[in-house]
């Protein structure tokens, strides 16, 4: 990306005097505050978490039960609750989202697509709460009713999970395609090439780093969410596997500490450990963003316009 | 198969899964409209709940709600627009920049409820603000920093370089430019961030969860010190805590919130698709 616009500043120095020194002063310390942002939130989750490792032993937080009233913190089935989820929204949140992209960029009428592009932009949008509720009041009865024992069961918030995805899916994919130059597919098309064969071999593999970072956004956001899983996941702690795996209860990380936070005493092992899984979600999505940060740095400067 | 059926197979494909993605989440909003809209109403929007919150209206969740996205724009507005200001006229190609803008990516990344423990430990408790507006606002503000700064400074890249070269050229100092050229037509732009950045905060649940919102109080909040309800709060309340509770209430506070959100939402994106109609260079 471009830093500033490249204007060599050769303004008068000293003239507006103090004043100007202070307001500049100011500004780049709103600047770097960003950083600074970063490691207070990781500092204040280490200062509250690593004590954690004083209270429980290593080995009993990776045990395969999480039952805080008899003080087993095992984390297993949370981590497993939460890549669950995640998989589950990514199966169904990739294709659709990848396809809906294609075709916005690709096929749909400039109509259709003048309506749609701004409408899913604002659906983004949907408080995760409104998702959550009608997961809870809707969905989860009509999974109740298809043959599951329950109708919160890891897929339900899959699906959720996908559908909130989705929004933002599209979009990244689609200003991904859309930076393609148009001069790739007139190539393709002037030597004969369907313009499915065009998308296939040539549209497609141009955007592929857009089309991955979409992807890892999507993830960082279904790993991070909160409500809605907590509404419809059921919140079992358990390792469900084998064939009804997806139509078990589970619980994610989020959704513990957003259900137990409220009701642990400042400073016992409980809310340390809870910290704890803080951490472990700030790490995660640290390092997710951070690659996509990379694959972003490294695909910028290709632009190319739309015909 | 010849390639012009795959060609013809494939379009068909792909019109046929962009529907199944793009119809379900249309659907949702029309379903809350028509489920939700019956219970709205004047009366809904100014009494508070009653009966153990089975009757009455969502009067202080929604001024509570209106509360922390006052409170979340004054704490993020002058840092966000500082740090964009930043970004766009002052960063040189360097690692300190490198560094910011990967301090930001990853602030839009860290999950809500991180956002809430944090505002829990800093605010609430080391800081020992308590639970109340002024603690979610400030852990709002925070979490509404990535969107505003990036497009606050879209914004202002946006605003030509001959602008700032002629201003310079005149004499006029750097603060000056930016001040009195950059800023005033950069500001319809940087606007629409600061509304997006709002909508966020307005519908978001776990960040308020344990820095402001409470489960019920009969009066208004007296001060910012004060906890309050909030309506996302009160949609996970009355529609997993509270036994008994009629669909209808339920169906209308999602509306309300969706409406508020949406509508900010929509807002900012005109406000976008307007400045770009009228820009003159």
């Amino acid at each position: 990306m471009a830093e500033g616009l490249g204007v060599r500043w050769a303004g008068r120095r000293g003239g507006q005097g103090l004043r100007e020194r202070a307001i500049e002063s100011l500004i780049h310390l709103a600047g770097l505050s960003a950083i600074g942002l970063v490691l207070l939130i990781f500092i204040f989750l280490l200062r509250e978490g690593i004590p954690t490792f004083k209270e429980v032993p290593l080995t009993a937080l990776f045990s395969i039960r999480w039952y805080p009233i008899e003080a087993i913190y095992g984390l297993a089935p949370l981590v497993y609750g939460s890549l669950l989820v995640t998989a589950i929204a990514l199966i169904i949140a990739v294709p659709l989202g990848m396809t809906t992209a294609i075709y916005l960029g690709e096929m749909a009428p400039d109509w259709l697509r003048d309506i749609l592009k701004p409408t899913i932009e604002i659906l983004a949008g949907i408080p995760s709460i409104v998702l959550g509720f009608l997961g809870w009041v809707a969905l989860a009865p009509l999974i109740q009713r298809a043959g599951a024992p329950t109708g919160l069961t890891a897929f339900t918030g899959g699906l959720i999970l996908a559908y909130m995805a989705l929004p933002t899916i599209i979009s990244i994919a689609e200003d991904a395609i859309d930076a393609v130059p148009k001069i790739y597919r007139d190539g393709a098309l002037a030597i004969g090439a369907t313009d499915w064969q065009t998308i296939h071999r040539v549209v497609l593999p141009a955007a592929r780093s857009g089309l991955v970072t979409a992807v890892m956004l999507g993830i960082g956001r279904a790993v991070g969410e909160t409500m809605a899983v907590l509404m419809v996941t059921g919140n079992a702690a358990n390792i469900p596997l084998g064939t009804q795996m997806l139509f078990e209860p589970v619980r994610t990380m989020t959704a513990t500490i957003a259900s137990e936070m409220g009701e642990v005493a400042r400073g016992s092992a409980h809310y340390h450990v809870l910290f704890t899984i803080a951490i472990v979600l700030f790490l995660i999505t640290f390092t997710i963003n951070s690659i996509a940060a990379r694959i972003i740095g490294r695909g910028g400067g290709r632009g190319g316009q739309r015909g | 198969m010849t390639r012009q059926q795959t060609q013809r197979l494939a379009s068909i494909a792909i019109t046929t899964v962009s529907a199944i993605a793009v119809i379900p989440i249309m659907a949702v909003i029309l379903f809350i409209v028509t489920q939700g809209a019956p219970a709205l109403g004047w009366k809904f929007f100014t009494t508070p709940p009653s009966a153990g919150m089975t009757e009455g209206g969502i009067l202080p969740a929604l001024l509570g709600t209106v509360f922390l996205t006052l409170g979340t724009a004054v704490v993020s507005m002058p840092l966000a627009i500082g740090a964009a200001i930043y970004l766009a006229e002052y960063s040189a190609a360097n690692r300190i920049t490198a560094a910011v803008r990967l301090a930001i990516i990853n602030l839009a990344g860290i999950p809500s409820i991180v956002y809430g423990l944090f505002g829990l430990g800093m605010f609430v408790l080391f800081l020992n603000l308590g639970t109340s507006i002024i603690a979610g606002s400030l852990t709002l503000g925070l979490m509404t920093l990535p969107v505003v700064i990036s497009t606050a400074e879209e914004a202002l890249l946006s605003v030509p370089a001959e602008f700032r070269v002629t201003s310079l050229s005149l004499g006029a100092t750097k603060w000056q430019t930016i001040r009195h050229q950059v800023l005033p037509h950069a500001l319809p732009g940087i606007l629409t961030g600061v509304i997006l950045g709002l909508s966020r905060a307005a519908g978001e649940t776990a960040p308020i969860l344990f820095t402001a919102a409470a489960f019920y109080l009969p009066d208004l909040p007296n001060s910012i010190d004060d906890p309050t309800m909030a309506l996302p709060y009160h949609l996970y309340v009355i529609s997993t805590q509270v036994p008994g509770m009629p669909l209808r209430i339920q169906y209308g506070t999602a509306l309300t919130l969706l409406l508020l959100v949406l509508s900010l939402t929509l807002v900012a994106s005109v406000i976008r698709s307007r400045v770009r109609r009228r820009r003159e260079w």
